[in-house]
């Protein structure tokens, strides 16, 4: 009998804040620039010099750390995590160890219409380290060299419990962060530029043990898709060594996306001795109840109450809801186009439909979209006065989608103009009729529903711009 | 106590390299410190809330707004090695 596992999946999530400086000096954030133009003596970590706490920080931090449904902490303080490595220059990083801002959260997850809550242990501010670059091969190079533009700039830490059974559970966990805390303002959580990043620790267990099995942490995972395929890879890569009778091994294994692998990172030894302490240069963090709650009311709408509101006020069905609010672009740009076209259920029909599909098919997300939600909304409003069918929007849409064109425009340039003119409707209509007696015998003799060949040969006949109730009533009519 | 392979533990997180006198010194000096300390357990401190400063102060902060930045040839001035404005480190795996 063949023993059936159980895996156990818990992230650590960093999320870069969007201020305007870093942490605890006033250099830039701003991403990029010549190599190490954006410091300064602080986060250079130069001698004598003393990091001041950046107020905005706080407030982002407590207004994730809300979001994801924490309690804030009154009192909360900084601590020195210490390790050797170049990307550091002060051999330690500012963090917060068993004080910090925020504990005892949770998310909710849907997955496979099943809703589950996921717990989240702690979010804490840190600060963010520079950045090693290899010129050349970096097997090979004999060097590396070191910008430290991005030392310092803040950082939350967001860890969860480890509640997580599946690589689909991993995924939605992350995609659901990612929406809550895009949603608060205080990040881009863009996954592809790092400005969020995750660490997935995975570990399996027989089904109905209760202690956890040995775990492995997977870093490199830029996209959900990446760490979808990195934890379900993981699992089984843990089963399989479980099975031969071998034992899993604690360490680092990163993602190699181009042979869809985890790969074994040389485990730096004694590397989790980082001998946290206070930082004596930074003061504790007290916080008043009337501030925290302060900057509660001042949370906008999450995905979830957005959610709600869809299915409430809109009517829409609960599917279409959810998929409306997974991403704050996405949210965003359909309630601009219910400001200008009413019916909510087919800009979600539109939105879900062929927009999705040619997104999806130019791997591309609703941010590159060069239809605008004014001229979604022009388009759906084409249809219901008749102008175009249905069918001939698709293609208007894919015009839209490929130029960003007006919809008006791409009709008229197209000669797409719905024909629902009578008297030249009736000219086809009888020219079909003529040409496929077989059929009209068939509706004749009671076969109903022959009449949609014959609705099909009138829409090839017009290239498909014949209004299709006016076609089929003309049909029923000559028929009789 | 603090054993030798403890003294040699902290010396590699410190990037220290310790010959084997030194060591001995060290295990014996580290020793002596913890006694000292130690006499500070003997204190009842039922009652006394966890130092997490030693000054009466608290909630300093900063506003976000950008300042000067340093000049990129003063922040790489003391760099044993450079190359363009990055600094050169040795390679590290
Ligand atoms: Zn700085």
């Amino acid at each position: 009998m063949t023993q059936s596992y159980e895996a156990v999946i818990g992230i650590e999530v960093h999320v870069e804040l969007k201020t305007n400086t870093k942490i605890f000096c006033n250099s830039t954030t701003e991403f990029g620039g010549d190599p190490n133009h954006h410091t300064c003596p602080v986060c250079l970590g130069l001698p004598g010099t003393l990091p001041v706490l950046n107020k905005k920080v706080v407030e982002y931090a407590v207004r994730a750390g809300l979001a994801l449904n924490c309690k804030i902490a009154n009192f909360s303080k900084f601590d020195r995590k210490n390790y050797y490595y170049p990307d550091l220059p002060k051999n330690y990083q500012i963090s917060q160890y068993d004080l910090p801002i925020a504990e005892h959260g949770y998310l909710d997850i849907e997955v496979d219409g099943q809703t589950k809550r996921i717990g989240i242990t702690r979010l804490h501010m840190e600060e963010d380290a520079g950045k090693l670059v290899h010129q050349g091969n970096i097997v090979t190079t004999p060097y590396s060299l070191v910008d430290y533009n991005r030392t310092g700039v803040p950082l939350i830490e967001i860890v969860s419990e480890p509640d997580m059974r599946s690589p689909e559970e991993a995924r939605a966990y992350v995609e659901k962060l990612k929406a809550v805390i895009q949603y608060t303002g205080v990040s881009d959580c863009r996954m592809e530029e790092g400005s969020l990043r995750c660490d997935v620790n995975v570990s399996v267990r027989p089904v109905g043990q209760r202690e956890f099995g040995t775990k492995t942490e997977i870093k490199n995972l830029n996209s959900f898709r990446a760490l979808q395929r990195a934890v379900a890879f993981e699992i089984e890569r843990q089963i399989g060594v479980l099975e031969s009778g071998g034992k899993v091994i604690q360490e680092t294994r990163t993602w190699d996306e181009a042979r869809g692998i985890t790969v074994s990172m040389r485990s730096k030894e004694q590397a989790h001795d980082y001998r946290y302490f206070p930082d004596p240069d930074l003061v504790p963090l007290v916080l008043d109840n009337q501030w925290i709650e302060f900057i509660r009311e001042s949370l906008p709408e999450l995905p979830d109450q957005r959610r709600a509101r869809y299915i409430r006020e809109y009517g829409l069905p609960e599917y279409d809801a959810s998929i409306l609010t997974l991403t704050k672009e996405m949210s965003d740009y359909f309630e601009e186009v219910i400001q200008h076209y009413h019916t909510p259920k087919a800009v979600s029909n539109w939105m879900m439909g062929e927009m999705a599909r040619l997104l999806n098919a130019g791997g591309m997300d609703i941010t590159r979209c060069k239809i605008k939600p004014t001229q979604l909304a022009e388009l759906l409003k084409l249809i219901d006065k008749g102008t175009i069918s249905g069918k001939i929007a698709k293609t208007v849409f894919e015009e839209m989608f490929a130029s960003g064109k007006d919809p008006e425009a791409i009709v008229k340039e197209k000669g797409l103009v719905q024909i629902s003119d009578e008297g030249a409707l009736a000219a086809v209509v009888d020219e079909v009729i003529a040409a496929n007696p077989k059929s009209v015998q068939d509706y004749r003799g009671g076969k109903t529903q022959a009449i949609g060949f014959l609705v099909g040969q009138v829409m090839k006949a017009t290239r498909g711009k014949a209004n299709p109730d006016l076609v089929n009533k003309l049909l029923k009519e000559k028929l009789q | 106590m603090i054993s030798k392979q403890d003294v040699e533990h902290v010396a590699l997180l410190a990037r220290l390299e310790l010959n084997e006198e030194e060591k001995e010194l060290y295990t014996r000096q580290l020793n002596k410190i913890l006694d000292a300390a130690r006499a500070l357990q003997e204190l009842n401190t039922d009652g006394v809330p966890p130092t997490a400063h030693v000054l009466p102060i608290q909630n300093v902060f900063r506003e976000d707004r950008v300042g000067e930045h340093i000049d990129p040839e003063k922040a790489l001035a003391n760099a044993p090695d450079r190359e363009e404005n990055f600094f050169k480190v040795p390679k590290i795996v």
